[in-house]
């Protein structure tokens, strides 16, 4: 096919469920292309001979390599080369950022909309899974090496994966009772279901990798405890200490962190209470504060727990929101009501001590402040109420503190994060590695991953000459 | 998974279990707790460890029936598993001597107590014990409360036994008497501990109290424990359990405890209803 044909072809769009109908169920939002959607929408990508969308990608997924076997039906041929590089791609295919890393520089974006690289990738993953035979490649003969990892979000389990398949002898330590970290207890089943994060885990468990959940590295054994049966640590503990506004009222009832919120839905299942025991407040009016992807979610999950009104309290405007284009947009279609530069200073409570109001201060932009963006400036004299009974604080996560308060001789940052040598996850403490968002403080999962990768590499030359 | 090994009531609704947790036995101090599941469903819930034994690979834990998820955990048998057992949680209860400790226990309060009052007078503290109860029958531990105390105090709201009257006011008597105590430790119900450091305040006796709040995850990533001490929040799965009794704000606690009321009586009902 000729260039300028590809170009002609548009954009494939995804089917979706109609936003009137998903407000009220938690099942995924987007369906994914069938195989002739698909085709279709590999035929745009040129095959560029130097691809600039690898360069975006953290992991290196030779993008057109895998795009043009989808062109040719070679699906098999597809998922396979994208776990060259990447073990998770049905849920990086559904949740990466991609519109900021691979096809934000798509040569075909220059003038149109870019190849849907996202949307492919998930097409692969899922074709995959439902035919329901996963290649299983071959793992090399066992270096006698154990490497324990402790954590398993998506940093830990590509360390994990990727140690494997040098044939170390790993171990993954989950604090909670089910694998996957952020994938299963902050993003909602709406956005990636959790049968999908089992199935990449369960893979992980095909090709050998051991894991002991409800085992909390700090408590149950410390870090030096695991050095005396390990020859390396990977820490990947993620980013999981909520952020608070510090403001009046904040300890009434039904004023939620994002964590405990999400967590309750999406890990203990309280939206399906009480066929499941754990319990949450069902609000008819929700604030939720923050303007992320963690935001973006609680107010899209209030709405399926049944709220009148779902509001996002963001203290800037909607281009400097941090949240996925496709969140912003999905959460707007749903009736999500966006109430932007406005800024909350103190919640009220009823005589009950459960939270009724929340008075807000609205903003205006200022000059740019230390971050670049144009700092919010309350306007004088603007104060509104607005009527709550449920609130949820999205304003970001720092740190897991537990592994380096246990660990001596482990360096951190003033902000609470381990310090690590950006290429090889090397840390202040000999045969210990770490990344993810306990190195970056709260980022992404496509990050996380590539943490994770560069780790596994340097874990093996480290291991190897021991 | 965690095998129940033994399983004994000690009175109408409390109940003691011994559970197989080589890991957490190993591990465990005075003033920690675990997290549980029982099932799929079910909700996760902090216990105190009551006792452990090292060598067995075993921990104890005493529970009180009060809503679905324990009175689902008293219907298990002994060879059942629990799902998921994660700990040991929270900080250790600082031990030392002291001189003299008064250790006050009510109700269910009493089992996480007893692996305090053993530790502090194992540190070489006289240790004053005063133990109450609705009733005779409620009244758990006495034996082994007694095993590790040089004074033992017992009393009953309703007089069937010990003193008539609240751990209050045996606590006062004891002040009164003039002696100096050093540190007074306090767990039971929320009212009790509140009234205890109301005792204590003004005279100046440091006051050690286990908060209970409703958790989830207890490893600090939800926040949803969060107490105010001294007008701070504090993640009292993390920072605690135990704080200053003097600087806890008990009527927030209270308040945040009743927060799923409704939900828990429906819980109960479905339990209820299925049981039959
Ligand atoms: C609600 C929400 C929505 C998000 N949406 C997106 C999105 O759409 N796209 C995107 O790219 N990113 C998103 N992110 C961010 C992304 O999920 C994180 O950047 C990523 O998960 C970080 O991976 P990680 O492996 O470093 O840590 P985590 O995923 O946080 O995993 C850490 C794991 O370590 C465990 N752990 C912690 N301490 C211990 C210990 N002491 N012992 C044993 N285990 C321990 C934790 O229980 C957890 O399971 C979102 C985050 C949230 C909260
Ligand atoms: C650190 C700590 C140690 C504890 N140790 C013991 C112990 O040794 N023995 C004992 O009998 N009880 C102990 N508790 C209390 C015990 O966790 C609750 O009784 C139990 O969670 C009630 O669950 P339920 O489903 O049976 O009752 P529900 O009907 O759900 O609740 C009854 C009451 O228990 C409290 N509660 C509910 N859910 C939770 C939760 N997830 N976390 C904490 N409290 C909750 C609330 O105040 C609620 O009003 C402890 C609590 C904490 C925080
Ligand atoms: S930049 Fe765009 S057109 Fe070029 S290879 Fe990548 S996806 Fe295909
Ligand atoms: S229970 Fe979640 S932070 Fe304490």
């Amino acid at each position: 096919m000729e260039v300028k044909d590809r170009m002609k072809i548009p954009r494939q769009k995804m089917p979706e469920q109609d936003p009137k109908a998903r407000g009220k169920n938690f099942d995924e939002v987007p369906y994914g292309y069938d195989e002739n959607t698909a085709v279709t929408e590999a035929q745009r990508c040129l095959k560029c001979k130097k691809p600039p969308c690898v360069e975006g990608c953290p992991v290196e997924i030779d993008i057109p390599g895998f795009i043009v076997c989808i062109e040719n039906k070679d699906f098999d041929g597809a998922i396979r080369k994208i776990k060259e590089t990447n073990g998770l791609p049905a849920v990086c295919g559904r949740v990466c950022p991609q519109e900021d890393q691979c096809e934000v520089r798509c040569v075909v974006g220059k003038k149109g909309d870019p190849v849907a690289i996202g949307r492919l990738e998930r097409f692969a993953a899922d074709y995959e899974r439902n035919k329901g035979n996963v290649f299983i490649p071959e793992i090399p003969k066992s270096t006698g090496k154990r490497i324990a990892v402790v954590g398993s979000g998506p940093a830990g389990l590509t360390a994990a994966g990727d140690l494997r398949l040098m044939g170390h002898d790993v171990t993954v330590m989950e604090a909670l009772h089910k694998e996957g970290g952020v994938l299963v207890y902050g993003i909602p089943e709406f956005r990636l279901p959790k049968a999908i994060v089992k199935a990449e885990v369960d893979y992980l468990g095909k090709l050998g990798v051991k894991f002991i959940s409800n085992y909390i590295v700090g408590k149950t054994r410390t870090v030096d405890e695991l050095l005396e049966e390990y020859d390396a640590v990977f820490l990947g503990t993620g980013a999981g200490l909520p952020l608070f506004l510090n403001i009046p009222g904040e300890n009434l009832i039904g004023v939620y962190s994002a964590n405990e919120y999400l967590t309750r839905s999406n890990l203990m299942k309280a939206y399906l209470f009480p066929e499941y025991d754990t319990p949450i407040v069902r609000g008819k009016n929700v604030a939720v504060f923050g303007g992320g992807n963690v935001a973006m979610d609680s107010a899209r999950t209030a709405l399926r727990l049944g709220a009148d009104n779902s509001y996002i309290i963001y203290r800037r405007s909607r281009v400097e929101m941090p949240a996925r284009n496709e969140e912003i947009h999905h959460a707007e279609e749903e009736g999500i009501n966006f109430q932007l530069l406005t800024n909350p200073i103190r919640f009220i409570g009823d005589d009950k001590g459960r939270v009724k109001g929340v008075e807000c201060l609205r903003m205006e932009l200022g000059e740019p402040d230390d971050s670049g963006r144009k700092r919010p400036v309350p306007i004088k004299g603007s104060e509104f109420v607005i009527e709550i009974d449920t609130a949820v604080v999205a304003i970001g996560n720092s740190p897991n503190p537990l592994v380096p308060a246990t660990t001596p001789g482990l360096d951190t940052s003033k902000r609470g994060t381990i310090i690590a040598d950006e290429e090889t996850g090397l840390t202040s403490r000999e045969g210990v590695f770490a990344g993810g968002d306990i190195v970056t403080g709260a980022a992404t999962v496509i990050l996380a991953m590539g943490a994770g990768k560069k780790a596994a590499r340097a874990i093996n030359e480290y291991v190897m000459k021991k | 998974m965690a095998k129940i090994l033994k399983k004994e009531r000690l009175s109408e609704n409390t109940v003691k279990m011994v559970l197989e947790a080589p890991l957490i036995a190993e591990k465990r101090k005075a003033g920690q707790f675990v997290v549980l599941r029982i099932n799929e469903q079910g909700e996760r819930i902090p216990l105190t460890i009551a006792n452990a034994d090292k060598d067995a690979g075993t921990i104890t834990i005493i529970f009180m029936e009060v809503g679905k998820t324990t009175s689902l955990l008293g219907t298990l048998k002994e060879g059942d598993n629990i799902m998921d057992l994660a700990g040991p949680l929270g900080n250790p209860t600082h031990i030392e001597k002291l001189g003299t400790v008064v250790c006050v226990g009510g109700g269910v309060g009493i089992a996480p107590m007893y692996p305090i009052t053993e530790a502090m007078k194992k540190a070489g503290n006289r240790v004053i014990t005063i133990i109450g109860a609705k009733n005779k029958d409620s009244l758990i531990m006495e034996e082994e409360m007694k095993s590790v105390s040089d004074e033992f105090l017992i009393c009953t709201d309703d007089g069937s036994y010990g003193t008539k009257g609240f751990v209050t006011q045996v606590l006062e008597d004891v002040i009164k008497r003039g002696e100096k105590i050093d540190v007074v430790v306090a767990i039971g119900p929320v009212v009790m501990m509140k009234a205890v450091s109301k005792v204590t305040r003004p005279h100046n006796i440091k006051t050690i109290v286990s908060l209970n709040s409703i958790m989830v995850d207890a490893t600090g990533m939800c926040g949803g424990c969060r107490v105010s001490i001294g007008g701070v929040s504090k993640f009292a799965c993390v920072e605690g359990p135990e704080f200053d009794g003097h600087e806890v704000d008990f009527d927030e606690l209270m308040t945040r405890q009743s927060a799923y009321g409704k939900q828990e009586h429906e819980s109960m009902q479905c339990f209820l209803r299925d049981k039959k």
